[in-house]
């Protein structure tokens, strides 16, 4: 094609077109990189993941768990880092321990697998509700009634009994809301 | 998509406003002295993007806030760089805003009709100060604590209404959590809030009114967009890059070592564009008056009051004949007191060597509680607990206090400073180390100042004679049996800094603590070692220097088990109550060496 060459000297349209590219990238620029800093910042929970731990941890003795098949509710206390503080022997969640009459103890984690609430142990019903969306579960931790919004059973979480005495519980917390459990670390 | 963007504009009206927004006339085109105004709402868009995202991390309370940024600062990702950028935009802020009021009263932008625009200007410029003293006390660190300490204070000398106006700024009678989320909410909310509305203001009335162009013109008119925007935004990218450069350079801001409102602060300095308000201070003593005030109140409040009065009135006067040329003359002097006190204030700092010793300690104390909060973690009471039970950093100020007015530390008070008081007891570098033992059993050395040559001792002592006869006397054999004795005596002291050497001569140490009884060591004539003796009335050498020994000798040095009532003139401290357990116990945790490290890092023997 041809093109007058006094024409592309004073071609304001195109010298224009050029320069407010440059100047629409420059913007974009100086725009963006504050962002960027602060999307780290904002991304930094994401970058934390430790692997699950699930220490064994002491959480009562025989004495206060009777061999009677009714659930009992514990806290469970350990060293926790909350970003910068360090705490020590602090409470960290609950569980139930079930100590039935063969001696046998089973522990379930008692937080609801459908949301995260604190389900509590009902005597009359013998059983587990959640009070917050009605997730019911036998006194094993299963899922008791098909309406149960819960995706799945109680977590049950491993038990030992150190020196016949003291009741060690493997603490873990899973994903609610799945059907498969997920340790959150 | 064509139709998207009409149907948007038909709702919205955009294009008429980006019309506007762009298409603004720049009489005489564009120019690179008009880029101010926009530099200062670049900045302050940055300062909003970086802090609101700081405020998703920061917890305002005494007890939180200098952890969390702590943990922005060291842990988080990207945390410092972030940090950094809000940190020297802020100062950029400040100088942008100079540089535009210069510009303004040079330029004669502050006449009619651009008055209200120049008001609009002088209150956002009083703002963004009030965002620089709110931001400066918010990491809570020695440095921003004492310095807005020292700005409230100075409410708290206005007239009548000062110490009430005081108690509502920090929030009580005193700092504490209220002070820093009253702070916190004036940063994050109320000031930037006024900005905001002023800023549209002060853009609504700039357009109203056009710029005001210099003249004459060289070029013709030219629309905003792209020429002038593109000024803009090339000096935008260079006050970034500026921030960038100083953020990766200093790896963001500084943050010393928590408030402590008990602790002597010596090297607290406001920010340097107060620093001439921190000069000018010190010619206006509060013990005097001037017209029924006090010189302060004139100082810090009445002069600059009249200061800013003469800029806002800039418009009226200017209309005078001779009005322009007297602001002129106002703004040169305004920023000539700021230059030379500036300069006044840094040159005195630099000519003080007190000042840049209290400088080194902070910078030492800064780090020394980076470095416990990543061996220990943050207790809930805060990162203060940590230096407060500190041997390496208590250590020195106790000594410094209670002990260096006989005693030394490697020839000074144990902070690094002289003492005045001639040295009359021994220098306790290194105390009980091989060293250490070594030069005080050497006859050349006992008498000096370093070990008993400033004490009673020194005359008329069973232990200065046998260095001084029979150790000066010894054969080799001898100096070899002594040697032993050295190593053996020191290992009892369990150092620290020496736990290697001592475990590597363990079989040295078994054969040296035998030695020690031996005639011609001659220690047990007058010292306990190991066994009951009566007779001894030396100091017992069981477990010498010793955490227990050193705490239970500070304690009462003139109980039978140490000196009995041969002690020179050292005070019972523990028996006295002069100190507390812990306190004596960080003493001898620092005499020792004896302080939480760093993994892998190896205690220096002579520390």
């Amino acid at each position: 094609m041809h093109t007058d060459p006094a024409t592309t000297a004073n071609d304001p349209p195109r010298r224009n077109f050029f320069k407010q590219v440059v100047t629409g990238a420059l913007t974009a620029v100086v725009g963006v990189v504050p962002g960027l800093a602060g999307l780290m910042v904002i991304f930094d929970p994401l970058r934390r993941r430790e692997q699950a731990s699930g220490d064994a941890l002491p959480v009562t003795r025989l004495g206060s768990l009777p061999a009677d098949g009714v659930p009992r509710r514990f806290r469970v206390y350990a060293d926790r880092r909350d970003a910068w503080n360090t705490y020590k022997q602090i409470p960290i969640g609950a569980v139930f321990l079930r100590r039935t009459e063969d001696g046998s103890i089973t522990a379930l984690n008692a937080a609801c697998p459908h949301a995260g609430c604190s389900v509590g142990f009902s005597d009359k019903n013998g059983g587990y509700l959640c009070p917050c969306h009605d997730s019911e579960f036998t006194v094993e931790g299963k899922i008791a009634v098909a309406s149960s919004p819960s995706p799945r059973a109680l977590d049950a979480l491993e038990v030992e009994v150190r020196d016949n005495e003291e009741v060690w519980v493997k603490f873990m917390n899973f994903q609610p809301g799945h059907k498969e459990r997920h340790p959150v670390a | 998509m064509k139709a998207l963007f009409d149907w948007i504009d038909d709702r919205t009206g955009y294009r008429r406003l980006l019309h506007e927004a762009l298409n603004e006339n720049v009489p005489g085109g564009a120019r690179w002295r008009y880029v101010w105004g926009s530099t200062l709402t670049f900045a302050f868009f940055l300062q909003v993007v970086t802090g609101v995202v700081l405020w998703m991390a920061y917890a305002p309370s005494s007890h939180s806030a200098w952890e969390s940024v702590f943990y922005i600062q060291n842990e988080m990702w990207g945390g410092w760089l972030l940090r950094g950028i809000h940190h020297y935009t802020a100062q950029f802020m400040t100088l942008l805003l100079a540089l535009h009021l210069l510009q303004v009263v040079i330029d004669g932008a502050y006449k009619a009709p651009r008055e209200v625009n120049f008001w609009t200007g002088i209150l956002l410029l009083l703002l963004v100060m009030g965002l620089s003293l709110t931001g400066y006390l918010l990491p809570w660190d020695q440095k921003g604590y004492w310095a807005t300490k020292v700005a409230t204070s100075i409410a708290a000398v206005a007239p009548v209404i000062g110490p009430d106006l005081q108690r509502l700024i920090v929030g009580g009678a005193d700092y504490g959590h209220h002070t820093l989320t009253r702070f916190f909410a004036l940063h994050a909310g109320v000031l930037p809030g006024l900005i905001i509305a002023l800023i549209f203001g002060h853009i609504y009335l700039f357009r109203r009114h056009g710029v005001k162009s210099k003249r004459p013109h060289r070029r013709p008119d030219a629309p905003f967009w792209p020429d002038q925007v593109f000024c803009d935004v090339v000096a935008c990218l260079a006050i970034l890059a500026a921030v960038l450069f100083l953020t990766f350079w200093t790896h963001g801001a500084g943050l010393s070592s928590p408030a402590d409102p008990a602790e002597q602060y010596e090297a607290a300095r406001p920010e340097w564009y107060f620093m001439f308000l921190f000069e000018i201070l010190k010619y206006f003593p509060a013990s005097r008056d001037f017209l029924g005030l006090n010189l302060e109140v004139w100082g810090a409040m009445i002069l600059p009051g009249i200061v800013i009065g003469l800029i806002v009135a800039m418009p009226l006067i200017g209309r005078w004949r001779i009005g322009h040329r007297f602001n002129l003359g106002v703004l040169a002097m305004a920023f000539g007191i700021f230059g030379v006190f500036t300069w006044l204030a840094y040159a005195k700092d630099a000519a003080n060597p007190a000042f840049q010793i209290a400088k080194e300690e902070a910078e030492r104390q800064s780090q020394r509680v980076l470095e416990l909060a990543r061996i220990q973690g943050i207790p809930q009471t805060g990162a203060l607990t940590l230096l407060h039970n500190d041997p390496l950093t208590q250590g020195p100020k106790l000594f410094a206090q209670h002990c260096a007015s006989c005693h030394r530390f490697d020839g000074h008070d144990g902070t690094g400073r002289e003492v005045q008081d001639p040295q009359s007891a021994p220098d306790l570098k290194g105390f009980a180390s091989r060293e250490w033992l070594t030069g005080f059993l050497d006859p050349e050395k006992i008498l000096t100042a370093h070990y008993y040559g400033g004490t009673k001792f020194a005359e008329r002592s069973r232990m200065v004679r046998f260095v001084e006869r029979d150790v000066a006397e010894f054969d080799d054999a001898q100096k070899e049996m002594l040697r032993k004795v050295v190593i053996a005596l020191s290992a009892e002291a369990q150092l620290p800094g020496q736990a290697e050497a001592d475990a590597a001569d363990a079989a040295v140490i078994a054969e040296g603590k035998k030695l020690l009884e031996h005639e011609d060591m001659r220690c047990t004539e007058c010292h306990q070692f190991y066994f009951e003796d009566e007779d001894a009335d030396a100091p017992n050498l069981t477990g010498y220097a010793s955490r227990e020994w050193i705490m239970s000798f500070i304690a009462d040095p003139a109980h039978p088990r140490f000196y009995g009532d041969r002690n020179d003139r050292m005070p019972s401290f523990g028996k006295e109550e002069t100190l507390n357990e812990k306190n004596i116990g960080l003493l001898a945790d620092w005499l020792r060496g004896d302080w939480p490290r760093s993994d892998g890092q190896v205690a220096a023997a002579s520390n």
